[in-house]
C-alpha cells in the first residue's frame, strides 16, 4: 500500500515537473499563437546558467535566481528580434524559425560550457531523504512538489486577479478587442514570452540538482511537455496543470506497474522488456485516446 | 567536421600549397578518416576519443609510425545514415583506405561492413558490436576498445567477488541494453530480483527507484550510457538507496567526467575498468600528463582508446612506411598489435578484438586533493577474449 | 527543375549521385507531405512513421529471400498506405496543433515497437544482403539507382500537381480554408481528408523503400521525431504549398547540412543562422523566392 502511495507521489512530482515548462509553453501559444520549440533550449539554458553560478559557491536560490533572470532576458531578445516578426506569418514559419533556433541554442551551449555535461549539487539542508509514513523520500523532491505547485497557485492568481491576468485572457480570446482599447499589444507579446521564458528557466534551474545538466536536455523534455498541454488542452494554465499531472502520474504508474502486471502473464524475458517498452509509449497511448476522445484536450479553452 | 591534424611542417604546407610545385618533392600525409559523434548529448565521448587519437599524433609532430597522416573529421550526429554518408564521401571521393572513430554500435553496423568489404581497413576505438565479432567478422576490422559484452562480464564477475548475492539490473530497451544484462548474468551467478527497462530518454527514474527499493537486494547493476546514467545516479543517491545496496558498474557509467557531474553520488561505487588513470605502465603515464597537459581536463576511457588506436595504427603504418596498398603487410602488422599500450599487456585475438586484464576500481576521496577520484584496486579478469570469437573464421 | 542532380549524374561520379539519390528521396518524402500539408492544411509530425514502415517492409522482405524490387516497392507502398488509413481515420477528427500532435504519438509508437522488435535487429538496425534488380535493372549501379529514384519523384510530383489541380485538389484547398463552408456544400471532407492523408503516406512509404535500396541498411531513427520534424523543415523551407518547393527544401537542407558539417565542428550554429535569415527574409521558401513574388 505504502508503495502504491509512493509511486503516485512520485507521479504527482514528475507532473510537477512538467507543469513548470507546460505553463509557460500553454501561455505562448494560448496567447501569441506561437508553437515555440526553442522553449526547451530555454529551459536547458536555465539548467546552464544556475549549474555554473551554483559552481561559483553562491548559494542555491541565488543561482535558480540566476538561471530564471538568464532565461527571461533569452526570451525577451527572442522575441524582439525573431518571434516578433512572424506573428503575421504562417504557423509553420514559427516552427521553422523556433527550430532554427534549437540548433543555435544546442551548439552555442556546448561552445561556451564543452561537451561534458556539467553537475549541479542539491544544497546539503535538503539532500537527505526523509522518511515519509512508511516509505523513504527524497526531501528535496518534495521541496519540488511545494515549488510546483506554489508557481501554479501564483499563476492562478496572476491569471485571474491581477490587470495583466485580465489583459492575457482576454488577449487570448478577443485580440482585436483588446488592441482596440489601447492596449499595447506588442508589449504585451514581450512580456507574456519573458513569462514563459522565465518559467522555463525556473524549471531547468530546479531540476538540475537531480539531472545531468547537458547539450540536448530540451529536446528530452520538450516532447512530454507538448503531450502535457495538448492532453489538458490549450492555452489555459487549469489546463497544462491538469495535462502535465495526468501525463507524470500516468507515465510514472505505467513503468511502476506494466511489468509487473506483465510478469505473472508472459514469460520473464519478454514481460520485462515488452514491459519496458509499452510503458514507453504509454503517455502518446494516452494522448491518442484523449484526442480521440475529445479531440481539443481536457479543458479546451473558447473559440480561437 | 574536417580538422587539419596539427601535422609536420612539411604536411602543413603541402596542404595549404597544394598544386605548388615548389613543394611537389614532398609526400601528401596519408588520409585518415575519422567519422564520430561529436554532437547530441554524446558528443563529448566522441570529443575525448578524437583528442586522444590525436594526441599520439602530435607526439610524433604530425606523423604516426613516421608517416605523415592527416586527420580528417565529420560529426555523424548519432544517426546511422548520416554516418554511411560520410564513410562514402571519404572513400569514394576522398579515396581514403584508413578509418576509425565511431563511437555507437548502431552507426559502426552501417558503416564498417561496407567499407571493409571495399577493402578499407577499420581500426575501431570503441563501438566492438557482437555481430562484426563473430561469424560477421572481418580481416580488415580492427577492434582496439572491447567486445561490447566484456565490459558487462567484468562487472558480473565483480559483483560475484564482492559476494553480492541478490541484484538488480537496470538497462535502457533497447538491443544493447539487452546485451548488456546478457554479458552481465553469464558471469554474475547469484539471484536476480529484478530486470529493469527504461525508454531511451527517460530523464526521471522515480518509479524505478521505488521498484528497486521494493526489491531488497543487497546490489545492483546499470548500464545506462552517458547523461542516463547520470539522472540516474543522481536519483539514486538522493533516494537514499545507496546506504543499503552496493553499486557495480561497468566503465561507461563510472568514468571521470560522469564522477565530476554527479558529485558527491559517485563515492564509493564500484566499477570495472579495462583502462584506469592510475595503471602503472609507463606509457599510461606518459599519456596522462600530455593529455592533461594539453587539454586541461581528466582523460576518460575513450581518450585512452583513441590514444591506443592511433598508436596501433602507427605499429601497422611503420611496417610498411606508409604505404597501405600493401594490404597484406600492413594488415599482418596490426594483427602483431606491435605497440605500448596505456593498459598493459594488448594482443588482439582470432577475431581481432583485443585480449586484455580488466580491473575492478571504486571511487574513493583522495586524502591529499579531497577530489573524488576512481582508483584501481586489483584485477578481475587476466587475459580475457570475448564468447564470440571461436564462430570467426579469419 | 531537376538539372542540378541530372547534370551530376552525367558527371559519372559515384559520390554524387548517391548524394544526389540521397536529395531525391528525401524530397519524394517532402513533396508527399506537401501535398497534406500545403494544400489540405494537415500539418503531420509523424511522416518519418510512413518512411520507416516502406524501408522496414522492404529490408524485411529481403531477409526472408525476397528480394525482387518491384514486389517488395509495391508491399512497402501498401503496408505504409494501410497504416496511413488507420492513422488518418483515427487523427482526422482532430486539426491544428492537435493534428500535430496525434500523429505525432502514433509515429512515436511505430519508433518504439522498432526498437523493441528484436528480429529486426532493434536499435541496431537491419542490414541488407544484395541490393536488388527492377525488371532487369541492376539497382546496384548507383546511376541506374539513382535515375530510378529520379524518375519516380518526377512522377510522383507530376500526379500531385495533377491531383492539386483537379476537382478534388479543389475541393481539399477548400477544406483548408474553410472546412464548414466545404462541407455545408455537400463535400464528405473527411473522406477526401483521409484521401490526401493516405496518398502522402503512400509517397513516404515509396521514399522508405527506395531509401532501403540504396542505404541497403533501415534503422529505427527512420521513424524518431527528429526525423520528422527535418520533413517538415524541409517543405517549409521550399515553400509550403508548392511541390517543387518541396524538393529544393530537400536539396538545400540536405545540402547545407553535408557542406557545413564538413567546414566545421559547429555546424549546427551556422545552419540555424541561415534557416533563420531564410524564414525572415524569404516569405515563400525557397521556391518563392526563385519563382518570384507574383507567382501563385
Amino acid at each position: 500500500m505504502s508503495l502504491a502511495l509512493e509511486q503516485l507521489l512520485n507521479g504527482l512530482q514528475f507532473g510537477v515537473m512538467i507543469f513548470l515548462l507546460a505553463a509557460g509553453l500553454t501561455l505562448v501559444f494560448g496567447i501569441m499563437g506561437v508553437i515555440n520549440l526553442a522553449h526547451g533550449s530555454i529551459y536547458m539554458l536555465g539548467a546552464f546558467v544556475a549549474a555554473s553560478v551554483a559552481g561559483t559557491g553562491a548559494p542555491f536560490v541565488v543561482a535558480v535566481l540566476a538561471g530564471a533572470a538568464a532565461a527571461g532576458l533569452a526570451g525577451i531578445a527572442i522575441e524582439l528580434v525573431v518571434i516578433r516578426r512572424l506573428y503575421a506569418r504562417h504557423h509553420l514559419d514559427q516552427v521553422l524559425a523556433t527550430f532554427a533556433l534549437i540548433l543555435i541554442a544546442n551548439d552555442g551551449v556546448s561552445m561556451i560550457w564543452g561537451k561534458t555535461p556539467l553537475n549541479m549539487a542539491v544544497p546539503a539542508a535538503l539532500s537527505p531523504a526523509v522518511t515519509l509514513g512508511g516509505f523513504i523520500y527524497p526531501a528535496y523532491r518534495l521541496v519540488l512538489i511545494a515549488a510546483g505547485i506554489l508557481i501554479a497557485a501564483a499563476l492562478y492568481v496572476l491569471i485571474s486577479r491581477t490587470r495583466l491576468g485580465m489583459l492575457i485572457r482576454a488577449g487570448a480570446t478577443h485580440r482585436e478587442t483588446v488592441a482596440a482599447l489601447g492596449v499595447d499589444i506588442s508589449r504585451l507579446n514581450t512580456v507574456v514570452f519573458a513569462l514563459g521564458a522565465v518559467l522555463a528557466g525556473t524549471a531547468g534551474a530546479l531540476l538540475a540538482p537531480i539531472l545531468a545538466v547537458q547539450v540536448g536536455m530540451g529536446e528530452q523534455i520538450l516532447i512530454l511537455t507538448f503531450v502535457a498541454i495538448i492532453v489538458g488542452g490549450l492555452g489555459s494554465i487549469r489546463g497544462a496543470f491538469a495535462g502535465a499531472l495526468l501525463v507524470g502520474v500516468v507515465d510514472t504508474l505505467g513503468r511502476a506497474y506494466i511489468p509487473v502486471i506483465l510478469k505473472p502473464i508472459a514469460k520473464p524475458e519478454i514481460a520485462d522488456s515488452l514491459g519496458g517498452g509499452l510503458s514507453a509509449v504509454a503517455i502518446y497511448v494516452l494522448m491518442a485516446i484523449v484526442l480521440v476522445w475529445k479531440p481539443r484536450g481536457l479543458f479546451p479553452v473558447g473559440p480561437r | 567536421m574536417r580538422i587539419v591534424a596539427r601535422a609536420s611542417l612539411a604536411a602543413l604546407l603541402t596542404l595549404s600549397m597544394a598544386g605548388s610545385s615548389a613543394f611537389a618533392a614532398d609526400p601528401a600525409p596519408l588520409k585518415i578518416g575519422m567519422i564520430t559523434t561529436l554532437s547530441t548529448a554524446g558528443g563529448y565521448l566522441g570529443e575525448d576519443m578524437r583528442d586522444g587519437f590525436q594526441l599520439a599524433i602530435d607526439e610524433e609532430h604530425g606523423k604516426l609510425g613516421g608517416v605523415p597522416v592527416q586527420v580528417v573529421v565529420e560529426d555523424d550526429g548519432l544517426k546511422p545514415a548520416n554516418g554511411k554518408l560520410i564513410a562514402d564521401k571519404f572513400r569514394i571521393q576522398d579515396k581514403i583506405d584508413v578509418f576509425t572513430g565511431i563511437i555507437y554500435s548502431n552507426v559502426a553496423l552501417a558503416v564498417v561492413p561496407g567499407l571493409v568489404e571495399s577493402g578499407a581497413f577499420y581500426l575501431s576505438p570503441n563501438a566492438g558490436p557482437s555481430q562484426l565479432a563473430g561469424k560477421g567478422c572481418n580481416k580488415n576490422f580492427f577492434v582496439v576498445s572491447w567486445q561490447n559484452d566484456t565490459p558487462h562480464e567484468a562487472t558480473g564477475q565483480y559483483a560475484q567477488y564482492l559476494g553480492l548475492k541478490k541484484m538488480v539490473v537496470v538497462a535502457p530497451n533497447y538491443t544493447t541494453g539487452k546485451d548488456a544484462v546478457a554479458g552481465f548474468k553469464r558471469t554474475f551467478h547469484g539471484e536476480i530480483a529484478e530486470e529493469i527497462y527504461t525508454a531511451l530518454d527517460q530523464t526521471d527514474y522515480s518509479a524505478e527507484l521505488a521498484r528497486i527499493r521494493a526489491a531488497n537486494a543487497d546490489g545492483i547493476f546499470y548500464f545506462l550510457p552517458g547523461g542516463l546514467g547520470i539522472n540516474f545516479l543522481k536519483q539514486f543517491t538522493q533516494a537514499g538507496l545507496k546506504k543499503t545496496m552496493k553499486v557495480v558498474l561497468p566503465e561507461f557509467s563510472l568514468e571521470s567526467h560522469v564522477v565530476a557531474a554527479v558529485g558527491n553520488a559517485a563515492e564509493g561505487l564500484y566499477g570495472t575498468a579495462h583502462w584506469l588513470k592510475d595503471l602503472p605502465y609507463a606509457a599510461n603515464k606518459k599519456f596522462v600528463s600530455e593529455f592533461i597537459k594539453k587539454y586541461h581536463r581528466e582523460p576518460t576511457p575513450y581518450a585512452s582508446q583513441g590514444y591506443d588506436t592511433a598508436k596501433l595504427l602507427a605499429s601497422g603504418l611503420r611496417a610498411v612506411n606508409g604505404d597501405v596498398s600493401k594490404a597484406d603487410a600492413f594488415r599482418a602488422a596490426l594483427r602483431k598489435a606491435d605497440f605500448q599500450s596505456t593498459r598493459g599487456a594488448f594482443k588482439f585475438g582470432p577475431n581481432q578484438f583485443p585480449i586484455q586484464d580488466w580491473y575492478s576500481a571504486r571511487v574513493v576521496r583522495d586524502a591529499k586533493t579531497g577530489k573524488l577520484v576512481i582508483r584501481g584496486v586489483g584485477k578481475i579478469m587476466a587475459q580475457a577474449g570475448d564468447v564470440y570469437s571461436n564462430a570467426c573464421k579469419l | 527543375m531537376l538539372a542540378l542532380p541530372a547534370a551530376a549524374g552525367v558527371l559519372h561520379q559515384p559520390f554524387w549521385i548517391n548524394a544526389c539519390t540521397r536529395i531525391v528521396i528525401f524530397a519524394l518524402v517532402a513533396a508527399s507531405l506537401d501535398l497534406i500539408v500545403g494544400y489540405g492544411g494537415l500539418v503531420s509530425f509523424g511522416h518519418a512513421a510512413y518512411f520507416a514502415v516502406g524501408g522496414y517492409t522492404v529490408a524485411v522482405l529481403a531477409q526472408h529471400g525476397i528480394d525482387a524490387a518491384p514486389v517488395a516497392w509495391v508491399v512497402a507502398v501498401a503496408l505504409s498506405a494501410l497504416l496511413a488509413v488507420v492513422v488518418g481515420a483515427l487523427s482526422l477528427r482532430t486539426s491544428g496543433i492537435f493534428f500535430i500532435m496525434i500523429t505525432l504519438a502514433f509515429a512515436q509508437m511505430v519508433f518504439f515497437a522498432l526498437i523493441a522488435i528484436k528480429a529486426w535487429g532493434g536499435n541496431d538496425g537491419l542490414p541488407l544482403g544484395a541490393r536488388a534488380t527492377l525488371l532487369g535493372l541492376d539497382l546496384r549501379d548507383p546511376t541506374v539507382l539513382y535515375f530510378v529514384c529520379l524518375t519516380l519523384l518526377v512522377a510522383f510530383v507530376a500526379c500531385a500537381a495533377q491531383l492539386v489541380e483537379s476537382r478534388f485538389g479543389i475541393v481539399l484547398r477548400g477544406i483548408r480554408g474553410s472546412e464548414r463552408r466545404v462541407l455545408a456544400l455537400g463535400f464528405p471532407t473527411f473522406r477526401y481528408k483521409l484521401v490526401a492523408f493516405v496518398i502522402a503516406g503512400a509517397g513516404a512509404g515509396l521514399a522508405g523503400a527506395l531509401w532501403a535500396d540504396y542505404a541497403r541498411f533501415v534503422s529505427p531513427d527512420m521513424a524518431s521525431w527528429s526525423r520528422s520534424g527535418e520533413f517538415l523543415v524541409m517543405v517549409i523551407l521550399g515553400g509550403i504549398g508548392t511541390l517543387a518547393g518541396a524538393v529544393y527544401g530537400a536539396a538545400l537542407l540536405l545540402g547545407l547540412e553535408s557542406v557545413l558539417s564538413g567546414l566545421t565542428e559547429h555546424w549546427m550554429l551556422p545552419l540555424g543562422l541561415i534557416l533563420l535569415a531564410i524564414v525572415l527574409f524569404a516569405k515563400r521558401g525557397v521556391y518563392g523566392w526563385i519563382a518570384g513574388r507574383d507567382d501563385g
